[in-house]
């Protein structure tokens, strides 16, 4: 029963996060600035690290934490060196 | 999910609810970075994702796991740190970004920088 | 105390941060965990950044709650917003400047990251020779009322921990 009830859960909230992800690619697309794009990347990290972690709940194993944990890590840097860059056009001054 | 049979109903009742809630806040704010007219206006969506919407998947992942291997697991406790510490400097780095270019290329309406600046 | 660690709380928390990676607390990972800590304080005294002064941290957690009420209160209206707007429509958001009386660096940080992380509304500048601040909001009503809630809600109970 409750196998059953969590499985649904966690295929709908694949499927919402998925859209959302699509929302963010077609922003990403659309542009219509370089800014909106680096903003439209930040959201996508954040939902891919919360795909990664329904994943685990999904098939129950602890190793897509880890995952998780650095995707959150990554697009930070990224994220910040972007924005660094669309400032001055460079990333180390 | 053969290995959430054993879990009690309460609990995936609200592993399930958590995980929707925050999918469906993550969607919402990703619907918002879609419809808003402007930059500045598009900012603010996708804190709703950051805040309790990885929030809620990371209390689901704690309680399920906890349940699951039976002993607490708390290491998601960790990603809500670092989401927490580092969303608040990428959207205030990028938004003053976004500023310095505007006001350099006089596009969009933007306040002028204070007196002891210009 | 100072000269063997010198940032003891960065050091407890990075031993915590330690200890939840590998989760276990057996006597070799706290030993690791110990040496990274102390050498990751060690790493941050080199660089040397500005002394807190926290004044009463006592009145930390209680900030906190509230910093986790509001969010939340600002979650529903944020996504109330994102659902009901039509084009246009009656809605205004803009920038307001607000001059602040506090010049503590690590309250001005707390009250940008709670500011930045409430959806609704983003800190966008900071000007040290007025003292002022640019905040963007997403539902601007009455500017006067966000100047309030800045300042009366947030800025005097941080002065009271940092300053």
């Amino acid at each position: 029963m409750s196998a059953l009830l969590l499985g649904w859960a966690v295929l709908l909230a694949q499927f919402l996060l998925v859209a959302a992800m699509g929302c963010a690619v077609v922003r990403l697309l659309r542009g219509p600035r370089a800014q909106d794009r680096v903003l439209a990347l930040d959201t996508l990290y954040v939902i891919a690290a919360m795909l990664l972690l329904v994943f685990g709940i999904r098939t129950g194993s602890p190793h897509y934490f880890e995952a998780a944990l650095l995707i959150t890590l990554v697009g930070f840097v990224a994220t910040a060196a972007l924005s660094k860059f669309l400032m001055r056009g460079e990333v180390i001054e | 999910m053969t290995h959430a049979a054993e879990l009690p109903a309460w609990a995936a009742l609200s592993v399930a609810v958590l995980l929707l809630f925050g999918a469906g806040l993550a969607l919402v704010g990703a619907v918002g970075l879609l419809r808003f007219g402007s930059f500045y206006e598009r900012v603010h969506a996708p804190t709703l994702a950051t805040t309790f919407g990885i929030g809620c998947v990371l209390v689901a992942s704690m309680l399920f796991f906890s349940l699951v291997q039976s002993r607490f697991i708390l290491h998601e406790v960790l990603i809500a740190v670092l989401v927490v510490i580092t969303t608040p400097v990428t959207l205030m780095l990028l938004t003053r970004a976004a500023l310095y270019r505007d006001r350099i290329e006089g596009r969009e309406a933007v306040p002028p920088p204070p007196r002891s600046r210009r | 105390m100072r000269r063997v660690l010198p940032h003891p709380l960065i050091a407890l928390f990075l031993l915590g941060a330690w200890l939840l990676l590998v989760e276990s607390v057996s006597p070799g990972a706290v030993l690791l965990g110990g040496v990274l800590a102390a050498g990751g304080s060690w790493a941050l005294a080199s660089l040397a950044p500005p002394r807190a002064r926290l004044r009463r941290l006592a009145l930390a957690p209680g900030l906190l709650c509230d910093v986790l009420v509001e969010v939340l209160r600002s979650n529903y209206a944020v996504a109330r917003i994102i659902l009901s707007s039509t084009k246009g429509g009656a809605r205004r958001s803009g920038f307001v400047r607000i001059r602040l009386d506090m010049r503590a660096p690590y309250g001005l940080a707390a009250l940008a990251c709670i500011l930045t992380t409430t959806p609704g509304t983003v800190w966008v500048d900071y000007d040290s020779a007025e003292g002022t601040m640019l905040l963007h909001v997403l539902d601007l009503v009455d500017e006067a009322e966000w100047v309030r809630i800045v300042k009366e809600r947030w800025e005097r109970r941080l002065m009271e921990i940092f300053e």
